[in-house]
């Protein structure tokens, strides 16, 4: 990749962290953590990876992204925000009675998502079926989901797994995003996931590791997955939970907890020192 | 009310067919006319009838193998890009194991999936109570959204294939293993939300859905040699209740018997209770399984022994009788 167009990704992914921190300061409630940590990810998809038409959600050609890890939906409203598929200033609502920015997504208020999620290990299901859907009609629109690490957790992410390797869903492309981190503290302590790229193999899938903040790696391995026949690809991200905050950084109790406003405006200091480094 | 006409002699040479096979047929009738229609099934595809969409339109079928929670949204996701995806499994597991992705992904994000939710009530028999589906009814009407179906006979599950991918949004119809009597004809009128008079009677409405309609009928006919007058309402949609029927036949008649096979709890009795409480607040019992888990045995012993047959229903009647004199 160029290196004005890392720059320009880099560009946009600070303003989402400082959406993440300021939208959550004032819902007073949300997860900063997961929604950090997949800032990258999000990014590379909408500004470079994914076909999709902010002016148009319902176009028929678009590539589907799901969210499968719902809450931490703050990263994808912010992404959407500034892809242009709402005005930013919306973002403020997000939580408050009335907001079409739900506390997890809700497809029917808000266009550009695509499912409801919230409940986790749902997600790789509905976009199997999409991506099913798709090759059933020779069609080739792509489908991206991502799923939290300590999601995989869920039974019916393997079932998923299972079925789209079966189904040789070539157009599908799921996206761990391995913070290490789930509520009640490390994925290695709550349940074992390791050798989490051989589990992914055994059942059928492309496996692609990289580091999950580094936006050249992650769209060039969204470039193998395109290139990938016959299986599904899944792109085990590395990535810091809270990422960019370091106050959050590696910190479970960051899972679900909003930033106080003056923790908030500190962290917004910080992320401004960043981007004059 | 007028009574709809059924099948002439329904009570010594009357037909009996598995609702199972009108689900089935239902669907091969819908994918030739519908290219949407997609179908999903769970390693139970002869069970339940769909082998027959299978060897039509195998390019239409899906198996997802023993993993129901996948199944229901991989026709999320099918349902999210222009198919009609028809999810067919036992009502245990498909209204019960993959409740949360029913609610949450399926109802929740408003999709149009349908759910063919077999081996419905106790009538399952010998597999016993883990295969019984008798909560699917309270379990399924509780989603905001969900249009929740319980078709009487062979007949009329076809008309509810068939109308259910013309409704956008989420529906349950419910249907059984065993052979039933077949009381209506392929011209019966049915339409979703509508109840319909099966016998008319002034002294009493038994309001029904599923297998316990015939039941309600031969309850009806016991309770004429006594001199009772029992109106007989099939009400197959459970959701959305056909209120106005309901109501005026609650207050024509004065008492309401209800009658389904599944539990008595928060199904389709306490669906009708709902509604009567409000606008019409006549006596009201209700017939079906008493908060109770099911057991092996065959239909008929099933049936009698956990109180779903006529004698059930009649001795109901005149217990909602004798509490309107009071």
């Amino acid at each position: 990749m160029e290196e004005k167009a890392r720059q320009r990704l880099e560009a946009i992914a600070l303003t989402i962290r400082r959406h993440i921190i300021s939208m959550l300061a004032a819902a007073g409630s949300g997860h900063p953590g997961g929604s950090l940590s997949a800032v990258e990810i999000l990014v590379s998809l909408y500004f470079e990876v994914m076909r999709h038409d902010p002016g148009n959600p319902a176009w028929e050609e678009r590539d589907r992204f799901i969210l499968s890890k719902g809450h931490a939906c703050p990263v994808v409203y912010a992404t959407l925000a500034e892809a242009g598929y709402f005005p930013v200033e919306e973002l403020q609502t997000l939580r408050a009675f009335g907001s079409r920015l739900q506390g997890h997504p809700d497809r029917k208020k808000l266009p550009g998502l695509e499912a409801s999620t919230g409940s986790l290990g749902q997600g790789l299901s509905i976009a199997s079926g999409m991506a099913l859907g798709f090759k059933m009609d020779g069609k080739s629109n792509r489908v991206y989901c991502l799923m939290g690490d300590g999601e995989l957790d869920e039974g019916q992410i393997w079932e998923a797994a299972m079925t789209a390797a079966h189904y040789k869903l070539d157009n599908l492309c799921g996206i761990v995003d391995r913070n290490g981190l789930q509520i009640d503290g490390w994925t290695c302590d709550v349940k074992s996931l390791e050798p989490l790229a051989d589990k992914w193999r055994a059942f059928g899938w492309n496996v692609i590791e990289v580091d999950g903040h580094n936006v050249c790696d992650l769209v060039r391995a969204f470039g193998r997955f395109r290139h990938s026949h016959f299986k599904p690809a899944v792109i085990i991200a590395h990535t810091v939970k809270g990422k960019g905050v370091k106050s959050m950084e590696n910190e479970a109790g960051w899972h679900g907890k909003a930033p106080g406003p003056d923790l908030a405006a500190q962290i917004l200091e910080e992320l401004d020192g960043g981007e004059r480094r | 009310m007028t009574a709809v006409s059924l099948v002439e002699n329904i009570w010594t040479e009357v037909e009996k067919i598995p609702t199972r096979f009108g689900y089935g047929d239902g669907l091969v009738e819908l994918g030739g006319t519908n290219p949407n229609v997609v179908v999903l099934g769970a390693d139970l595809t002869s069970s339940l009838r769909v082998d027959r969409f299978r060897d039509t339109f195998p390019e239409r079928f899906i198996q997802t193998g023993i993993a129901e929670q996948d199944m229901m949204n991989l026709a999320a996701g099918l349902s999210l890009v222009g198919k009609i995806p028809f999810v067919s499994t036992y009502g245990v597991f498909c209204t019960g194991r993959a409740w949360d992705q029913l609610r949450t992904t399926v109802a929740y994000g408003g999709l149009n999936v349908k759910v063919g939710s077999g081996h419905g009530g106790i009538s399952v028999g010998p597999d016993g109570a883990t295969h019984q589906a008798l909560e699917d009814i309270a379990i399924t009407r509780t989603i905001p959204g969900m249009t929740v179906i319980v078709p009487c006979d062979y007949h009329e599950t076809v008309k509810v294939v068939r109308a259910a991918a013309e409704i956008d949004g989420p529906v349950v119809i419910r249907f059984g293993r065993e052979k039933v009597p077949v009381i209506t004809t392929p011209d019966t009128p049915f339409e979703v939300g509508k109840a319909q008079v099966f016998r008319d009677g002034s002294d009493v409405t038994i309001i029904a859905c599923g297998v316990m309609v015939y039941e309600s009928l031969k309850a009806a006919r016991m309770l004429e040699d006594e001199g009772i007058s029992a109106r007989v309402l099939n009400c197959p949609t459970v959701k959305p209740m056909d209120i106005m029927t309901v109501v005026d036949s609650a207050q024509e008649t004065g008492a309401v018997v209800t009658a389904e096979e599944h539990q008595v709890m928060g199904g389709f009795g306490s669906a009708v209770a709902e509604v009567l409480c409000r606008h019409a607040p006549v006596p009201v019992r209700t017939v079906g399984v008493q908060d109770v888990f099911g057991q092996s045995g065959s239909p008929e012993e099933l049936m009698e022994s956990y109180g779903l047959t006529a004698q059930a229903v009649a001795g109901a009647v005149r217990d909602v009788l004798e509490m309107k004199k009071r």
